[in-house]
């Protein structure tokens, strides 16, 4: 083969970077119109018309923090940060509480593990409505748990939850809790699952018993499991609308609202686009107070390895 | 000397008992949690079985002593939405209509966008992956106006076809998340040598990634099956009532205050809803539990 | 007499349906380097986990130091073990690693201080005490595991193919090391492994596992000279044994136009043997050039394939239409199509009955 083939025609010409692989880019289109148009652009408008007083429409009538002053004197959405607060905490416990003993036990090479972990995960797979819908009727005071202790001859028997507005977050918690603590099971069960075999004959042969393992050794072992988690249920918990809407829509009066549906109230039914904008950024603000130790964590544990 | 032991002394598998207090204790927690789990269902099930007046006299445990399938067929086809009395099998047919195209989309656009940052990374493709990541935990209702505002400006406000994009929008980062990190661990060398071959972008997606990648489609796919027959919250947003989709509707139903409620009827419907979500669940096991372990993301 | 350490009647276990240790007998006598040698899957771990407690037997006794510990939890059963990926416990320091199991056997703190220091300057670990196991190399970690297994202060050691996550340099370290450490303690060690080179070299006995049942138990010289059975010959050296098909007619063994006296040959069963025969010859076993007047025979072979290794040669051939390979000195001047002349000794050859395929 002569080497006159292999000689360029004429001097190279160098490609230019941005059409290389074009096809890549052509595809990355979706990702980069949502991460930065609706993602970031979004955000940001949302952060700048929450400075304006948007009534039915969106305008750029600046009026400072106007709108955070007003929400932050309104009733109904103190209840909501409070009854999210509340319901928060108590759900973030009792889940993993619940979550990791179900994980452990479901761990201990037992039979029957699959019928079991498809009973306590199926209730994640229906939605908050249908979740919502159906505790609603068995908390409902005439027909379901009340009246069948009262029947029991306990006359006095009293658990009404969602008629009582200083219970009604016991309500939501319980249909919550039937429907995520499966997730968390789930979770948990895989780092479970995920810890050398040997440290387990490891911690035998030393002569420690199984609780203790789990306690000293386990659970620190599992910790970026749990922050994980913790994040993600976290985050899960300040969107809480659905079950809401279905099971109490915010009552009785305003004693079980929750921030997510104060705004999408005060956008859609009020009208009132710039306090909807303002609350929707404290929920943002709240979600990114979670987050940001979270993802410095993740960082720098990233460059410690 | 140790000899004389030999074949005295305890031998072979520990003697078990059946009933030792640590199964009572596993077993017992487990089975006690399992009918806390199990309750709610079957409580809409025999609910649903019942006529009212079982219902307005026994309590809501009992089974039915006559059972009628009379509230199942009020529920899909006369149930009343407003001035609406078609039942839920318009709502059924909406979210069927919302449910196959936007899975289609979403998990295509996913699937492409995950190839992109695993194989064919360039420069600033993993800031925006980064951006979409954090973009899962953006709580909605801070995005919720602005999405209107684009979808009006597209003039797909009100329409099935803006719901779809919405769902695209928002199923992207778990789902992208979901199909980077399974084509990160295909051997690089296949694409290396599909290259070399001359293969290019397209050619290799369909001929090397699909063929290998099946199991992550089908969690992909359970995802959004899951996810968005069971959304609520764009449905209301985003759709005209005539389109809303059947978790929409079945909300209208029963915290309707208009008329007697009907309980029976009421949660027929709500099983009905429940009943996709649920078949989808109970036939993908193992697959399912794959997807929320990775889905969890979604919150 | 020899005093038994550790001892094994009858044991059998399985899984289900699936046998995978079957009607095994062991002794390990006091103070000896027991290694367990197979590939994967011959049940060699799952022996050792037997012997530690951690898997429940389904049938069989063991017995340690003379006491029947066969439904004994682990920590009462007198022993220590190290395992492949170490299961140091993360969160704590090596200090903290080394006394966990002590102090929750509730020992008094000064006792635990005084192990601690103890196996700790053993095995020169003590500027590593407050570190966590995160923060140390393989080696070190290595070394952490094994100071876990040595604080307990028992008679036997169980190791579960400890050096197979370290690179080779550091393998072969801490082989010299563990040596080194059994001949300072002298305690019984049971040492699991699928290297050959780390079974050589570290045993006082090597058991060679396959299919759940002890091929062959003996010393690593014996094992090596005498294998007694196929499977052995085949699985014990690198390159492997050559083998070739005959007969055994009249003190001759013949297969085709080779022909090698074997009046001398040491039988194992005493008598000589007539009929079909397998003889084995280990490359390095070979003789050739001015090795060739001591061999007991000769012949002439066409070298197929050369491979120069440094320090010796490798020669690819056939024999009689059996593949053979033989070693050369590393000097010598041969390539492919050669004609060579080798040989061999009787006393370093192997015969087996083809079809019970022991050692004949």
């Amino acid at each position: 083969m002569s080497s006159a083939e292999h000689a360029p025609a004429g001097p190279d010409k160098r490609p230019i970077r941005l059409f290389r692989n074009l096809w890549s880019k052509i595809a990355a289109i979706p990702m980069i119109l949502v991460s930065v148009g609706i993602f970031v652009g979004g955000t940001i408008w949302t952060i700048v018309y929450s400075f304006t007083d948007s009534g039915l429409l969106p305008r750029l009538n600046w009026v400072g923090l106007e709108q955070y002053e007003r929400l932050w004197s309104t009733r109904r959405w103190l209840v909501s940060i409070e009854n999210l607060a509340v319901f928060g905490i108590a759900s973030l416990i009792l889940t993993f509480a619940l979550g990791f003993l179900l994980a452990a036990l479901l761990d201990r090479k037992i039979r029957f593990e699959d019928t079991f972990r498809t009973i306590l995960l199926y209730p994640f797979a229906l939605s908050f409505i249908v979740t919502g819908l159906v505790w609603q009727w068995i908390l409902n005071p005439e027909f379901g748990v009340q009246s069948i202790v009262r029947g029991l001859g306990f006359e006095s028997f009293t658990f009404d939850p969602l008629y009582d507005s200083s219970k009604v977050m016991i309500g939501l918690l319980i249909a919550g809790l039937w429907q995520g603590t499966g997730l968390i099971m789930v979770i948990l069960l895989a780092g479970l699952r995920g810890i050398d075999e040997d440290i387990w004959k490891a911690s035998r042969v030393d002569g420690i018993p199984a609780w203790k393992t789990y306690v000293v050794i386990i659970i620190p072992m599992l910790k970026p499991v749990f922050i994980t988690a913790l994040v993600l249920v976290t985050s899960g918990i300040v969107k809480l609308y659905d079950l809401v809407v279905a099971m109490t829509s915010g009552g009785p009066g305003i004693s079980s609202e929750v921030p997510a549906k104060f705004v999408y109230d005060t956008l859609f039914t009020r009208q009132n686009l710039g306090q909807g904008f303002a609350a929707s950024t404290m929920m943002l603000v709240t979600v990114a107070i979670i987050l940001i130790p979270w993802a410095l964590l993740q960082f720098r544990g990233k460059k410690n390895d | 000397m140790t000899d004389t032991a030999t074949l005295t002394g305890p031998t072979g598998p520990r003697p078990k008992k059946a009933l030792s207090p640590r199964n009572i204790m596993l077993y017992g927690t487990l089975i006690v949690v399992s009918l806390y789990y199990l309750l709610p269902l079957y409580v809409m099930i025999v609910t649903s079985l019942k006529g009212m007046p079982e219902i307005r006299l026994g309590n809501i445990f009992s089974p039915p002593v006559e059972v009628t399938f009379q509230p199942w067929v009020k529920a899909w086809a006369e149930a009343c939405t407003g001035i609406n009395c078609d039942g839920l099998s318009r709502g059924f047919w909406n979210s069927v209509r919302i449910l196959i195209p936007s899975v289609l989309v979403s998990v295509s656009i996913a699937s492409i966008t995950g190839y992109v940052l695993s194989m064919w990374r360039f420069k600033g493709s993993e800031i925006f992956f980064a951006i979409l990541l954090l973009g899962a935990f953006i709580p909605y209702q801070v995005l919720l106006y602005p999405v209107v505002i684009v979808l009006r400006e597209l003039g797909l406000y009100g329409s099935l076809t803006g719901l779809v994009v919405v769902h695209t929008i928002f199923g992207m980062p778990i789902n992208v998340l979901l199909f980077r990190n399974y084509f990160v661990t295909l051997p690089e060398e296949l694409f290396k040598a599909a290259r070399v071959d001359g293969a290019g972008f397209w050619r290799i997606f369909v001929f090397i990634i699909l063929p290998m990648s099946l199991p992550i489609f089908v969690v992909s796919m359970i995802i959004q099956v899951t996810g968005i027959w069971n959304d609520f919250l764009f449905g209301v947003v985003y759709t005209r009532p005539e389109n809303y989709p059947m978790t929409v509707q079945l909300n209208n139903i029963v915290n309707s205050v208009q008329g007697v409620q009907e309980y029976n009827v009421n949660m027929a419907a709500t099983l009905l809803t429940g009943l996709v979500p649920l078949t989808v669940y109970f036939f993908s096991g193992k697959l399912f539990v794959r997807g929320i372990a990775a889905g969890a993301v979604k919150g | 007499m020899t005093k038994n350490s550790v001892e094994i009647r009858n044991l059998d276990l399985s899984f289900g349906a699936v046998k995978v240790l079957q009607n095994l007998d062991l002794d390990i006598h006091d103070g000896e380097f027991l290694v367990l040698l197979g590939s994967s899957g011959c049940g060699k771990s799952t022996l050792l986990n037997c012997i530690a407690g951690l898997l429940e037997v389904t049938g069989g006794q063991i017995f340690i130091k003379g006491h029947n510990v066969t439904w004994k939890e682990p920590n009462e059963r007198g022993i220590g073990m190290v395992f492949q990926s170490y299961a140091l416990y993360p969160q704590m320091t090596v200090r903290g690693n080394l006394s966990f199991g002590l102090k929750n056997a509730r020992m008094p703190k000064p006792e635990i201080e005084e192990r601690v220091k103890r196996a700790s300057e053993i095995l020169q670990i003590e500027p590593l005490l407050d570190r966590k196991p995160g923060a140390l190399s393989g080696g070190q970690r290595q070394r952490v595991a094994i100071g876990r297994a040595l604080v307990r202060d028992v008679d036997v050691f169980l190791f579960d193919e400890p050096l197979s996550n370290l690179d080779a340099k550091l393998r072969a370290d801490l082989r010299v090391e563990l040596k080194r450490l059994h001949e300072q303690l002298d305690n019984t060690m049971i040492y699991v492994t699928h290297d050959q080179v780390e079974a050589m070299t570290l045993a006082d006995r090597i058991a060679i596992m396959k299919d759940g049942k002890i091929m062959q138990l003996d010393s690593p010289a014996e094992i090596y000279n005498r294998p007694r059975n196929l499977y052995v010959a085949g699985f014990i050296g690198s390159p492997a044994m050559n083998f070739i098909e005959g007969n055994i007619a009249g003190n001759t063994f013949t297969s085709g136009d080779l022909s090698v006296p074997v009046g001398d040959y040491d039988y194992m069963s005493g008598g000589a043997h007539d009929g079909a025969a397998i003889l084995g010859v280990r490359p390095e076993h070979v003789l050739t050039d001015d090795m060739l007047p001591s061999a007991d025979m000769t012949a002439k072979v066409k070298a197929d394939l050369v491979e120069p290794m440094g320090a010796d040669t490798l020669v690819w051939t056939s024999l009689e239409g059996h593949p053979f390979r033989f070693r050369m000195d590393g000097q010598a001047h041969v390539k492919s199509g050669d004609e060579i002349t080798i040989g061999f000794n009787l006393t370093r050859i192997s015969l087996f009955d083809p079809k019970t395929e022991d050692r004949l």
